[in-house]
């Protein structure tokens, strides 16, 4: 029955995607590991962290593709579940520094240390527990989402009010987690990790199971959104997305199928976090500035929204660029970046696999316009 | 009678005094320029304890940053910037003595310390001023000085002072000096009353200290005073409050009145709105500029001059987006969100490169400096001008929208575009004027916040986010919606913050508005009818 | 979606090279160098671009000036320049793109604290080179990184030693952003007065957001908190793009330095240009540099400044020092060890001694901080600082202050044998307080 149903998304399309990751996933672990430091197919550790990195964020835009893109629920305030996820896993791997921290505390976080807390506060507790900080990591976004929808979409709160709020709810916890008092390290975060599960976090074998975990992620996250979009319950989430009111009017509790989906999105956002973490050393609040949530619906516009390869392929795109031109191009790659988005919705409304797709479509039939997918709306 | 009498004694003062005690006055003023800052504290005691008015001149001089020492012979001289060197005047005739390299002289500095004596001085020697201005002023500094030398020449002035107001401040004075010294209690006691009757955080200060030491009864009089106007500034407090809500209310306002046209009236979510804002407050330093570098002497002028300059440039990079840009985007939003945030990154950029990083000073003109005393009220004059201008710019909207030919046709264009087309309106030109209105409003907007804020490549950022989140909370496509937003949100704000800090406020606000959406899903003031269904 | 198996297996072909290509694109060594390299990391975007990058253009001169006189060990200087664009993690991710793929010598960079934090494990793991040049809250000594900017003992307490001795200040506001800079400084400060007899409700501690632009209330409520009969002062910490529109609500609030004097530790020559000074002359601030300052050296440095940038009106600062110090040290440790090589490097640091700006040589201590003399100044109204007092010698920076019960007893030595941050001399070992 499961297996049907996770069957259900594996077109061909998602066969090629899989076969991808599943190449990275091996091919990422034997250069990085297997070749010697200076031969040319010797992958650096910096390299695997940085597509580690894009893989969570592709993660995340996966995340927000499927409530963005199959829902119509156009979320500016994703960033918050990864930041969530991402502070759930902070915490964890603050724990585990144990008495290595600067000042020798075994129990307190050297933050903690130097603004005088003389005991861990409630919410820090269990954390020590990897299974504790691996469940956190989904319920946190998960409740959150789930309260926060279950208020709005009740109360039939949609379109740009719903972003507008969205943005509000990220740029509250911006402001509170910057607090120094809310006990999460205030504007410098958690940082400073050494270890995971026992292994040392810089170790280059680490990083690279990090990456593979993130792959297997981003894999399973893949098939659960493509099995879900093409089962019955995709299809009553893109007639919501197309004309909400008319699939309320037949029946359908059209709330509890939005809740579903924009549940299910936030856990995955906040897994991506978890990973992204451990990968880049640090979570601070400033991931939770409604300019990184901009971010991830511009990487799912680039690749192509309602196509979940798209949103992946958006994701790796824009962070590729954005790391080459901040080196490259350090005083000009805001020009480059803002240039491309532009250029993006202009000449690619469909984005990447949008013109893929429309490309194929020309090419037999010689110049005929490509059939417009009906019923994308906006907002 | 007495005051034509005071007055020529003034007179005959001003113009004996040089003659008769230039020449006592000599070493005293040459004692300034010791070299370090006790000992010029000290000469300036000296010259100050002298009583003479022919040392204010000097002490001006000194105040001023105009007081050098002549190098070769430790002379000290007033020098002012002529050519490449200085011409020297002396302190105390006024008489030009030659010129000096730059090198030559070298300037008295002053530290606070200095400065505060300096004002003490003053105020004790200018108390006889024929000037009622500077005799409110001489007083004031008295008041603050609390110098016992002073007492004398305050009784004399209060003896002869025929000024209401500077009577008041002369005798506030006289109270503020009587209950810092040693006194009779019962001198001490009027002082209390006096100091009580004042009422402000001043007065308060003075009192709180009498509070503290001294006899019983003046122990426990001052206490009461302190009682008596803390419970007087403490209402006074709530309507302060008041005024800084509104006052924050209209900078909202004013941020998020040109995106209730970009984005309320044409649907374009324009996250490009804040860098409108930021050309704004850059036309406005290029214009000043200007002024600093020709007419410096109508720098006044320059905020008048820069609101229609910012308007302009702000409005025609808005008319040139809309063409190149926005036009290929409408009926699709959420693409307009992502064009205009490109666009945002790049126009942040291209200010960084041109004008570089760092803030840019714009310069308040003297009319918008400073602050002014309504009851227990302090109100400067930049945020009362900022609050009239936000009305003033509302209005003008509003009257444009409602009552011109072109706001016609932007409500024809914006509601049904087709019919409007049909009828003879040209929607593409409206369509590229409208966001040219709404873009120069933002800069407008930009010409008040570079009042307040920093000018730097990040201005508009700051106030994006407030900026919708003022429309959204009022009502898109409401323009009465976005007045009440604006001060509604400015005022919870305000009234938050002294009791749960600058942070938690801007947090509670933010859950406030979350949870009023869920009340209102299209807010404060919807657009009813069937075409809400978007 | 796709339906022919054809076209899904020429993308799948495209896919998997774009795949393959994409980890080989990474791949690849650095081809051999005949130039030394040196990383600045400093961000040109983003909300630091406003401080930052006045220090990369600083950086890019003294390298300049360097190869002009000959370069190091015979090699010319190459400027590597990156942007971390104010996101921390980013800062993480392009110094290991430095140390790893560039290979650079040594890296100056960071401005925050977080951004310090957040590349402290990449310049430890790899061992890197860093010189970070602003002054900062202290608690920390790695040996990878040399702190050429001021620990809280170099600004925060001589500045309040002053305000109490030359301005008899009794009661105090601590006034700062939420952020942990002002955070500890202040616990520092608030240990230090109540050791001087200042009591509790005589200071005042407030913090307020980043970018917090309406002082409204808080001016009106440090203006209150004056009214108590006592001399009253203000200590900021407020950080960057705050203090314009908090010292503009200052002068037209009425706050005058005579009555209520604030000191403050983050503002310098930089984020005065953005303000009209005249209401504000006679606040003060406490550094180690001054631009005002009358030394043979300074002057020489601001001609070259204003040379290189082509703009008169250019101002120096502090941290500007901070590299300037921090470079030339840099260049004498390489040139005494004779090599790059980072360890070396390392150990040859400790007591190099060179000249800073205002008249006296500055000398790397074994914790990784340098000497340095303290001046107080207060704003001139052309929007310089004039010194009012200068600590008679220098004062060693002390990473761990003697303020704070956790960190009083450790100190940080990093010449062997001892080479450890946070030394216990309670419990004679390394590593912090011990349980």
């Amino acid at each position: 029955m499961l297996t049907r149903f996770l069957l259900l998304g594996l077109d061909k399309k998602a066969g090629v995607l899989l076969a991808v990751l599943a190449l990275l996933a091996v091919a990422v672990p034997v250069m990085a590991l297997g070749t010697a430091p200076d031969s040319p197919w010797h992958l650096s550790t910096h390299s695997v962290a940085l597509m580690g990195k894009y893989l969570c964020f592709a993660l995340l835009a996966l995340a927000l593709d499927l409530v963005w893109g199959y829902v119509g629920i156009l979320s500016l305030g994703h960033a918050a579940f990864f930041t969530l996820g991402g502070y759930a896993m902070g915490m964890y791997l603050m724990r585990q520094i144990g008495p290595r921290g600067v000042y020798g505390n075994p129990i307190l976080p050297d933050f903690m240390v130097f603004l005088n807390w003389k005991e861990l506060p409630w919410y820090w507790h269990g954390f020590d527990q990897f299974w504790f900080a691996a469940v956190m990591v989904m319920l946190v976004p998960g409740a959150l989402a789930f309260a926060f929808g279950w208020f709005a979409f009740r109360s039939r709160v949609t379109g740009v009010y719903l972003s507008i709020i969205t943005q509000a709810l990220t740029f509250a916890l911006m402001l509170a987690f910057f607090r120094n008092d809310m006990g999460f390290g205030g504007n410098n975060g958690l940082t400073d990790f050494k270890e995971i599960l026992g292994f040392d976090i810089q170790a280059p074998a680490t990083r690279v199971g990090l990456f593979v975990a993130t792959v297997v992620a981003l894999a399973i996250g893949y098939i659960l959104a493509s099995s879900i979009v093409a089962s019955k319950l995709g299809k009553v989430l893109v007639a919501v997305r197309d004309a909400e009111s008319r699939v309320r009017f037949l029946g359908y509790e059209t709330e509890r199928y939005k809740l579903f989906a924009w549940t299910l999105s936030a856990c995955m956002a906040g897994v991506a976090g978890a990973l992204y973490v451990p990968q880049v050393g640090i979570i601070n609040p400033s991931e939770f500035s409604p300019a990184s949530s901009i971010e991830a619906v511009i990487w799912v516009a680039v690749g192509g929204r309602g196509t979940l390869a798209g949103a992946i392929i958006g994701a790796v795109l824009v962070n590729f660029g954005k790391s080459y031109f901040t080196a490259a191009l350090p005083e000009l790659w805001l020009f480059a970046l803002g240039g491309l988005f532009v250029l993006v919705t202009l000449f690619l409304p469909k984005g990447i696999l949008g013109l893929a797709a429309q490309l194929r479509q020309r090419l037999p039939s010689r110049g005929a316009v490509a059939a417009k997918p009906a019923g994308q709306k906006g907002v | 009678m007495h005051r034509a009498l005071c007055w020529l004694l003034a007179a005959f003062l001003a113009l004996a005094a040089p003659a008769a005690f230039a020449a006592d006055l000599e070493p005293l003023v040459r004692g300034l320029g010791a070299g370090n800052y006790a000992d010029t504290e000290k000469a300036l005691a000296k010259l100050a304890e002298t009583g003479d008015p022919a040392a204010v001149p000097v002490i001006e001089a000194l105040q001023a940053g105009d007081l050098y020492v002549r190098k070769p012979d430790g002379a000290v001289v007033v020098a002012k910037r002529s050519g490449n060197g200085y011409a020297l005047t002396d302190p105390v005739t006024g008489a030009p003595i030659g010129e000096a390299d730059r090198n030559a002289v070298e300037k008295i500095k002053v530290n606070n310390a200095l400065r505060r004596t300096m004002s003490a001085a003053l105020g004790a020697l200018t108390l006889m001023s024929p000037n009622a201005g500077v005799r409110w002023q001489a007083a004031e500094a008295v008041f603050k000085s609390r110098d016992a030398n002073a007492l004398e020449a305050l009784d004399a002035a209060l003896a002869k002072e025929t000024d209401e107001g500077v009577k008041r401040a002369m005798t506030q004075a006289r109270a503020s000096v009587v209950l810092g010294s040693s006194a009779p209690d019962g001198d001490k006691l009027a002082a209390v009353e006096v100091l009580k009757d004042r009422g402000d955080q001043d007065a308060l200060a003075l009192l709180n200290g009498a509070a503290g030491n001294g006899s019983e009864a003046v122990k426990a009089a001052a206490g009461k005073a302190v009682a008596a106007v803390e419970s007087r500034l403490a209402l006074w407090g709530a309507a302060q409050n008041l005024w800084y809500g509104l006052s924050l209310g209209s900078v909202l306002l004013l941020a998020a009145i040109g995106l209730a046209v970009t984005f309320g009236v044409m649907g374009v979510i324009n996250m490009a709105h804040g860098e409108m804002v930021m050309i704004g407050a850059y036309a406005t330093f290029l214009v000043q500029e200007g002024f600093r570098a020709w007419a410096p002497g109508l720098f006044d002028f320059s905020i008048l001059v820069a609101l229609p300059v910012a308007f302009l440039v702000s409005g025609a990079v808005g008319v040139v987006i809309e063409r190149s840009v926005i036009r290929w985007l409408y009926g699709r939003p959420l693409e307009t969100l992502l064009a205009t945030w490109g666009l945002s990154l790049a126009l942040q950029q291209a200010v960084r490169s041109l004008f570089g990083p760092t803030n840019r000073e714009v310069g308040a003109p003297s009319w918008m400096s400073g602050a002014f005393q309504l009851g227990g009220l302090t109100i400067t004059y930049g945020r009362l001008w900022i609050v009239v201008f936000a009305f003033l710019v509302f209005g003008a909207l509003l009257v444009a929208l409602r009552r011109t030919w072109f706001g016609l046709s932007i409500r024809a264009v914006t509601q049904n575009r087709n019919m409007a087309s049909a009828m003879g309106i040209r929607t593409a030109r409206v369509d590229a004027l409208t966001f040219g209105l709404g873009s120069g409003i933002a800069g407008l907007a930009g010409v008040a916040l570079s009042q307040i804020d920093n000018v730097s490549p990040n201005l508009g950022q700051g106030y994006i986010i407030d900026s919708f989140m003022v429309v959204v909370f009022g009502g898109v496509g409401n323009l009465w919606g976005t007045l009440v937003g604006a001060l509604a949100l400015g005022s919870v704000n305000k009234f938050l913050e002294p009791y749960a800090g600058a942070v938690l406020g801007k947090i509670l606000v933010l859950i406030f508005i979350i949870l009023f959406i869920q009340r209102r899903p299209r807010g404060l003031f919807a657009l009813k009818g069937r075409a809400v269904e978007a | 979606m796709l339906q022919s198996g054809l076209k899904s297996g020429r993308s799948f072909v495209a896919a998997a090279g774009l795949a393959l290509g994409l980890a080989a694109g990474f791949a690849g060594p650095a081809s051999a160098q005949d130039t030394i390299k040196v990383g600045i990391l400093h961000s040109l975007s983003g909300t630091m671009a406003i401080s930052e990058t006045t220090l990369k253009d600083v950086m890019l001169m003294l390298i300049d000036e360097q190869n002009k006189k000959g370069g190091v060990l015979g090699k010319k200087l190459e400027p590597v320049v990156v942007d971390p664009a104010s996101n921390w993690p980013l800062f993480a991710e392009k110094a290991r793109e430095l140390i790893t793929k560039d290979k650079v010598a040594a890296v100056f960079g960071c401005w925050t604290s977080v951004s310090r934090k957040s590349v402290l494990p990449v310049f430890e793991e790899l061992n890197g080179l860093l010189f970070y040049p602003v002054q900062y809250e202290g608690e920390e000594s790695s040996r990878n990184v040399f702190y050429t900017g001021a620990a809280p003992n170099q600004q925060a307490i001589p500045a309040v030693d002053y305000l109490m001795e030359k301005e008899s200040v009794k009661r105090w506001v601590l006034a700062g952003t939420d952020y942990v800079y002002p955070r500890t400084t202040n616990k520092i400060l608030e240990a230090y007065l109540k050791s001087k007899g200042v009591k509790d409700e005589d200071i005042k501690i407030n913090y307020t957001p980043f970018g917090h632009s309406d002082w409204q209330n808080i001016v009106a409520d440090i203006k209150k908190f004056g009214s108590a009969g006592k001399k009253t002062a203000v200590v900021s910490t407020i950080n960057g793009d705050a203090n314009v529109p908090f010292y503009k609500e200052l002068g037209n609030q009425g706050v005058k330095a005579q009555d209520i004097p604030v000191v403050a530790f983050s503002v310098g020559e930089e984020e005065l240009a953005g303000i009209d000074t005249k209401p504000l002359v006679g606040h003060l601030a406490a550094w180690n540099y001054f631009q005002s300052v009358d030394t043979p050296e300074n002057a020489d440095f601001i001609k070259k400044w204003k040379a290189f940038t082509k703009n008169d009106k250019r101002v120096t600062n502090d941290p500007m020092e901070a590299h300037y110090i921090g470079f030339n040290m840099w260049v004498k440790a390489v040139e005494k060890a004779g090599t790059t090589d980072s360890s070396a490097v390392i150990d040859s640091l400790i007591g190099v001694a060179v000249p800073n700006l205002t008249g006296g040589y500055s000398a790397m201590l074994p914790n990784h901080h340098i000497t340095k003399p303290v001046l107080i100044g207060e704003v001139q109204e052309n929007g310089q600082f004039e010194t009012v007092s200068k600590t008679p010698g220098l004062v060693p920076g002390d990473e761990w202050s003697d303020y704070l019960a956790d960190s009083k007893d450790l100190i940080s030595d990093w010449r062997a044998p001892m080479s450890c941050g946070n030394f216990n001399v309670k419990t004679g070992k390394c590593g912090g307080k011990g349980s």
